[in-house]
């Protein structure tokens, strides 16, 4: 016994609401961010993300009301990412409520940002997002290169330097979503994730793809991540995060139930 | 009317912690201050923190609060949560060795480099980050209907090596049995963020609030 596995619901938040686009093209309404984080709260959510795809900034102050108002009744850890550039973005969003930030674009144009925001806030607080496609041709030695825009952009960086560089300049811990996967409901791509979890000391969450509960499974046992993260299997009602984790439990994966 | 100062020195954010206390208390109960003469006015002291412990003990020294917590902790209940924990012992290894309160005998320690699940021989990460279970060592007014082995949210890579056993409230496991609450007197304290652990965390502030300091 001792540390449990997390599972992490994400909400994706435009303009306020909840919405979850299956390759980030068909969007979905799923609800208000408010109602919904409660509700996996009472589900036994470990944490919950929330991810700001707003595309305006005069809405971004959504985001924040948002923040405050989950942080007042809903006692887990909360991370915000998205539209997280510089460290007043950061300094906003903890103060809103925000346990951890995520950054992720921000730190691929200038990593010298999560060195800042790392100095200045902790490392406990600082998520780096990585999107990561692979890259190598079927015959050759696997390789992930990482994507910017919503996984549209090539960066020529790749994923396993990256997530060394980043740890070395104070992350706390890599949020790590296969832009392969993501959206397709074909589970996580594992190799990837155990790649990345175990070239680095600390925790991995593995994000993109998960259709089913034996994918949060695999994550865990296969992909050797420390949390889970999943939106679509909650968002539409189909699993409760109970269900999820007694699913994990069956399975020898500790828990917090 | 009965009040709780959340000692603000510029070690991280009080948001959180202010509203687990204003949700199970009240919001005009709840304190969030760096006056000297509120927190020695207040009936109980929280006495939080994050980041590096060196910066901590910089800060309060700085404000003069270092005596603030040092009277608090002779006088009134307290609750130290996270590197307020810390910072309570006689030293840290963390900055290349930094002085400490000294207000509990022991010292403060890192989590050992490759270390490993005593079970499955998992590798395990630094930091410690997530929901760990806290074993109750002895009986304390505090743990009043919180079960022993309740899981809280942990997130540190230093943890409290007190000198005396006496002191260990609760221990947690992870490649090492360490004290995840130290507890003398009218001072309680605790490395995981009981405002972050849910239903048990809220139940353990609630339990402050009506705490009388004895043990």
């Amino acid at each position: 016994m001792g540390l449990a596995k997390r599972i992490i619901p994400c909400l994706d938040v435009d303009a306020g609401r909840v919405v979850k686009g299956v390759q980030f093209v068909d969007i979905r309404d799923a609800g208000d961010p408010v109602e919904v984080a409660r509700r996996y709260d009472e589900q036994g959510a470990d944490e919950i993300t929330f991810l700001d795809i707003t595309a305006s900034s005069d809405q971004r102050e959504t985001m924040v009301h948002v923040v405050e108002q989950v942080a007042g009744e809903v006692f887990i850890p909360l991370t915000v990412g998205g539209g997280i550039r510089e460290v007043a973005d950061i300094r906003r969003m903890l103060n809103a409520g925000a346990d951890k930030v995520g950054v992720n674009t921000a730190a691929v144009f200038n990593p010298e940002f999560v060195r800042e925001a790392a100095e200045r806030f902790g490392s406990q607080c600082i998520v780096v997002a990585i999107d990561a496609k692979q890259v190598s041709a079927p015959e050759e030695p696997l390789r992930w290169e990482i994507f910017t825009h919503g996984g549209r952009k090539p960066t020529g960086i790749d994923v396993i330097e990256w997530a060394h560089l980043m740890v070395d300049y104070g992350a706390g811990e890599i949020l790590l979503t296969s832009m392969d996967r993501d959206g397709t409901r074909d589970g996580f791509d594992l190799v990837l994730t155990r790649s990345v979890s175990e070239a680095v000391n600390v925790p991995v969450i593995a994000s993109g793809g998960v259709g089913n509960l034996d994918h949060l499974v695999d994550g865990i046992i296969e992909g050797k991540a420390d949390a889970v993260l999943a939106a679509s299997i909650f968002h539409f009602g189909e699993y409760t995060v109970g269900d999820a984790k007694r699913h994990m439990a069956e399975h020898g994966i500790e828990v917090r139930l | 009317m009965a009040s709780i100062a959340i000692i603000d020195y510029g070690m991280g954010n009080l948001h959180s912690i202010a509203k687990a206390f204003e949700h199970v208390t009240g919001r005009d109960r709840v304190l969030v201050t760096s006056e000297h003469a509120t927190i020695r006015a207040a009936d109980r002291v929280v006495f939080p923190g994050v980041g590096a412990i060196r910066d901590c003990m910089a800060e309060l020294q700085r404000s003069g609060l270092d005596q603030v917590v040092l009277d608090s902790a002779r006088s009134k209940p307290m609750l130290g949560v996270c590197l307020g924990m810390q910072a309570l012992l006689d030293s840290s290894e963390e900055n290349q060795g930094t002085d400490c309160l000294g207000i509990i005998p022991g010292r403060v320690v890192r989590f050992p480099a490759y270390l490993r699940d005593t079970g499955n021989d998992a590798r395990l990460k630094i930091p410690h980050m997530g929901w760990n279970q806290v074993e109750q060592a002895r009986a304390h007014p505090l743990w009043r209907g919180i079960t022993s082995g309740s899981r809280f949210y942990f997130v540190h890579s230093y943890y409290a090596a007190p000198q005396e056993d006496a002191d260990v409230a609760a221990t947690t496991p992870y490649g090492i049995e360490f004290a995840s609450v130290i507890a003398r007197d009218n001072v309680f304290a605790v490395q995981f963020h009981p405002e972050k652990s849910q239903h048990e965390g809220l139940a353990l502030l609630s339990n402050f609030v009506g705490w009388d300091g004895e043990s």
